[in-house]
């Protein structure tokens, strides 16, 4: 069953979206969240486990003090309020992925409330107001086994892998976001990107949504214009990339809207978002939902955290990534777009580091948002999964400096490079790049090119200069480009003039 | 000489083992035999491992033989409530839901002892996941009171005190979450000891009500107890509701009790728990136990007064409140998914209807009770009338123990309103049966330590006299214990338990 869908920039003459964003973010600690077991991604099922972690009879949780720092951390670099006092809370309900029967979370005395966090879409600023910041344990996964999809729906049993149980999870609730109007989509796809380049900047997480560390749940709903009350939301899961996000809130958007322009009610719902499609469908009723019977977790003492530690961590937290923005678009002096370009591209932390290694900051922009963005695209990866270092382009833009290589030969270069042949320098030996000087082999190329081409000497002689061009290129194919083109153009002339 | 060693204090029994007058596996054996004739009557347990107790008592025989440095405790057995999981013995919470699990790890308490070189006699009956106060909700059996067998032995650690109270174990560990200790103790004629809460570690501890539960030693004598209480106290960096202070002193409190020394000890008689107009509901013959027994401590030179604490009254609801509503999420994790039982999964069910089908013939009916009744308190729109509304009480009642500890040094009451009753008397009737903790729940809800000491029988059957003090003043309840107790028995001229042992020999 296909949703009947409103085209975008109409909906927009009648409708204004109202989006909010609950984010789940996999703290990087070492140990769990409430037991010394290892948090590596990846490994083999069941075996980062113990007593706590399962729930086995009798056990009990220790709080990670790391965890508590990472999440006073990330409060404090969106604003947030830190509580002096707080407890976790049970919510109790029965899943298999859930160990205890209930998740250990925070309910109505969260760590961090009341920050914000602005975002940039097309040189507009909007402002998310944060609802709260709050920890709590990630659940185990189900692996469904036997379908054809790896869903439940046609599974002939299902597993579970507690290795993720009792990860640190911290949740950022945004308040509503009202007033991005047909931006909407962008801003929430903005913050999600701010977000996740804050907590990375904190290296409390790797963030990575393709590996589940960074999770998100859109919330959409739609108003008619100049309605005073908001619209009935949905709540949308698996939304997994930030390009997801923008599809969800879009396809919600357009299908609240046929919903509405046929008369309906929005059902407020939990819908899970599909990749492949880009569109959304129905789970669990929310009018449905279990109630959690939440209540202060009794095997956990409240955290209060000291004002003079707080103190300590928010002046040990590191340039943020807005504030770095700005200092480097001065540094470079960019223009507004131009410092845009650099970050959607994802190469301002790459042009940052080859920079840092001793690249002029035109030069680098270069090499990333052209050479290298195209064979990244060529590719159909990120710039970052580039078999290159900065340190390596900056290597490379100065052999094109100092003479060492031309372009056409930095190109090579750089493939070499990227088939794992070494640094650039390396490459240039073992490739024999480097530019010819005025060796005996340019000798014998020129006058092999002179010799072979009497009648263009002549128009040449004939004061035809620029038929020089086509003696030059005789030379460089000799070459195979790794003459310099200026030097060939010298010897040539003299040896005419001299002739 | 077997019956000999059964009726002796683990003092002594530690005492004849360093001296080499006895060797643990003789001790064990005697134990053994001991549980082997009277069990079968007792029910006192659910799990009894003979062949690795015995093991287990040759190699300390070898370990002392060999001239190795011993603690005290080294080579004495111990019978623990089966609340406690125990690494590869099966462990149970007195529940079929857990029928069959082998633990993969050790309580804290359990490798305390173990450590101390104690040798584990078994796991003892109890109450299903620690909720009664008669042993009759045991999924498995009914234990018997050692006194009269057709009487309870009190509950929830009913095991440990008819293990205790009948010679099958020289003492034993309990828990008590509202008087799952001291009510036992108190109707087996024994003594047992609630901890100050978070001064025994609970890691290991099969989950009623997290806020309440604590673990503490039922023995023949406060000295005993005070032993046991300090091989297994202290803090353990596993709970973070362990405190992280020193264990006081107190097997040194209970020798200084027992020298009689109580002059200018300032003790509060509760009113509210078997005092004037409060009266209903205790046996007769327990009030005039309590009455000499405070008259006692009065001729001790003890300066002795009434105290009010007007929100005791209202301990009972408010802990029928809590524990069940912390119970209601400590017992969501028996789903038969990960252990023990599981009902139901032939292919053809769900797994929301294999869980309920576990759940449904796993759980008894009071533990159904108390998850329902829990279940309901804490739900949306009922959590502060019920939950919230219970918490207060619950401040209020440590306000009362605040403002009466600023007058006087230790409170005493009644254990239990009454003796022992007979089995079956009140499965019928819940309320009845939660009445058996009115003395008990004050300090349970408070987080204080409390101790329940034999002051005398009543209609033929012991009577506990409670001894509660301020928070990490456990040492208080041993010395005042131990100065009842030496009281009581140069009076009787017998120790307490003998009359039990002249009354049926073994």
């Amino acid at each position: 069953m296909s949703d009947t869908l409103v085209e975008y920039h109409e909906l927009l003459t009648r409708y204004e979206p109202v989006v909010g964003l609950e984010t789940h973010v996999e703290l990087g600690t070492a140990s769990k969240m409430f037991c010394g077991c290892a948090t590596t991604f990846g490994a083999e099922p069941n075996t980062q486990t113990c007593p706590v972690c399962l729930g086995l009879p009798g056990s009990l949780p220790v709080v990670n003090a790391e965890a508590i720092a990472a999440t006073i951390r990330i409060g404090l670099a969106l604003g947030c309020r830190i509580a002096s006092w707080c407890r976790f809370a049970r919510k109790n309900y029965f899943y298999p992925d859930i160990p205890k029967g209930f998740q250990t979370s925070q309910y109505d005395e969260p760590l961090c409330t009341a920050g914000h966090l602005d975002v940039e879409v097309d040189g507009e600023t909007y402002r998310v107001e944060i609802e709260r910041v709050h920890l709590e344990e990630d659940t185990g996964k189900n692996l469904h086994v036997g379908g054809s999809t790896g869903r439940i729906h046609g599974a002939s049993h299902s597993l579970v892998d507690f290795n993720r149980a009792g990860i640190p999870l911290v949740e950022i609730v945004t308040r509503p976001i009202p007033g991005a109007g047909a931006r909407a989509p962008e801003v929430a796809r903005a913050y999600v990107a701010e977000l996740r380049d804050i907590v990375q900047s904190l290296g409390a997480s790797d963030v990575r949504m393709e590996q589940g560390s960074l999770r998100c749940d859109v919330n959409t709903s739609l108003a008619p214009i100049g309605s005073l009350e908001w619209g009935t939301r949905t709540e949308t899961k698996n939304v997994n990339s930030l390009r997801s996000v923008e599809r969800a809130v879009r396809y919600e958007m357009r299908r609240q809207a046929a919903v509405l322009d046929a008369g309906s009610r929005v059902r407020q719902e939990t819908r899970h978002f599909h990749e492949d499609t880009g569109s959304t469908s129905p789970g669990r009723s929310k009018e449905e939902a279990t109630d959690y019977r939440y209540f202060p977790e009794p095997d956990l003492v409240p955290v209060a955290p000291d004002e003079e530690w707080v103190a300590a961590l928010a002046a040990a937290l590191p340039e943020l990534p807005a504030a770095r923005r700005a200092r480097l678009q001065q540094e470079w002096g960019l223009s507004g777009t131009e410092m845009t370009w650099l970050v959607n591209a994802g190469a301002l932390g790459l042009v940052e580091a080859t920079v840092a290694a001793g690249a002029g900051p035109a030069d680098a922009r270069k090499w990333w948002l052209g050479e290298l963005a195209r064979r990244a695209n060529d590719a159909g990866v990120e710039l970052t999964a580039l078999a290159v270092t900065p340190a390596q382009v900056a290597e490379l833009g100065r052999l094109v400096a100092d003479g060492t290589v031309n372009d056409k030969l930095a190109r090579q270069v750089l493939d070499g490079v990227l088939a794992g042949e070494g640094d650039p320098a390396q490459v240039v030996r073992a490739r024999g790049l480097a530019v010819m000087g005025e060796s005996d082999e340019l000798v014998a190329a020129v006058e092999e090119a002179l010799a072979g081409n009497p009648d263009v000497v002549a128009k040449v002689q004939a004061g035809k200069v620029a038929a020089l061009g086509a003696l030059v290129g005789a030379v460089m194919r000799t070459t195979r480009g790794k003459a310099d083109a200026a030097t060939v153009k010298r010897m040539l002339e003299e040896r005419v003039a001299g002739s | 000489m077997t019956a000999d060693l059964t009726t002796l204090d683990a003092a002594e029994l530690g005492r004849r083992l360093a001296a080499g007058e006895a060797g643990s596996v003789e001790l064990t054996r005697a134990y053994l035999d001991r549980i082997a004739e009277q069990d079968e009557t007792l029910g006192a347990y659910l799990h009894v491992d003979a062949e690795a107790a015995l093991a287990r008592a040759a190699e300390v025989d070898a370990a002392r033989t060999a001239g190795e440095e011993l603690g005290p405790l080294a080579g004495l057995p111990v019978a623990l409530k089966d609340v406690f999981v125990t690494e590869g013995v099966p462990t149970t919470s007195g529940s079929r839901i857990l029928e069959g699990w082998r633990p993969p790890y050790d309580a804290t308490v359990a490798a305390r002892l173990k450590a101390a070189g104690t040798v584990l006699l078994g796991k003892t009956n109890m109450d299903e996941f620690a909720m009664g106060s008669s042993t009759e909700n045991s999924a498995y059996r009914p234990a018997r009171n050692p006194w009269d067998p057709d009487r309870i032995p009190g509950g929830s650690s009913g095991g440990s005190s008819a293990a205790v109270a009948g010679g099958l174990a020289p003492w034993a560990l309990g828990t008590d979450t509202g008087g799952s200790i001291r009510q036992p103790a108190a109707v087996t004629g024994l003594v047992g000891h609630k901890p100050t809460y978070g001064s025994v570690s609970r890691y290991g501890l099969i989950a009623f009500s997290s806020s309440l539960d604590q673990a503490g030693p039922m023995a023949r004598t406060v000295r005993d107890a005070a032993l046991l209480h300090e091989a297994i106290g202290g803090h353990d960096p596993r709970d973070s509701t362990s405190i992280d202070a020193p264990v006081p002193l107190l097997v040194g409190a209970a020798e200084e009790g027992a020298r009689g020394e109580l002059a200018g000890l300032r003790v509060g008689v509760v009113r509210e728990l078997g005092g004037d107009g409060h009266t209903d509901g205790y046996d007769a013959g327990v009030l005039d136990r309590v009455r000499e027994t405070v008259a006692l401590l009065e001729g001790m030179g003890a300066d002795v007064r009434e105290v009010s604490c007007p929100a005791f009254d209202l301990a009972l609801p408010a802990y029928y409140l809590i524990a069940p509503s912390e119970a209601s999420s400590n017992l969501a994790r028996f789903e038969g998914m990960r252990f023990g039982l599981r009902v139901g999964d032939d292919g053809s069910r769900s797994l929301e209807e294999v869980m309920s089908l576990t759940r449904e013939q796993g759980f008894g009916p009071e533990v159904k009770r108390r998850i329902v009744l829990g279940t309901y308190a804490l739900s949306a729109g009922y959590y502060d009338a019920y939950y919230g509304q219970a918490q207060r009480v619950r401040t209020l009642i440590t306000r009362d123990f605040t403002a009466a500890f600023a007058d006087v040094d230790v409170l005493v009451s009644p254990t239990s309103p009454t003796v022992a009753w007979p089995i079956g008397a009140r499965v019928d009737d819940p309320l009845a049966m939660y009445a058996a903790d009115l003395c008990t729940l004050p300090a349970s809800l408070a987080g204080l330590p409390a101790i329940s000491v034999p002051c005398g029988l009543a209609e033929g059957l012991p009577v506990g006299f409670q001894v509660m003090a301020p928070a990490l003043a456990d040492d208080r309840c041993y010395r005042v214990a131990a100065a009842v107790e030496a009281a009581l028995d140069a009076a009787r001229g017998t120790r307490f338990l003998d009359q039990l042992t002249e009354r049926t020999p073994a």
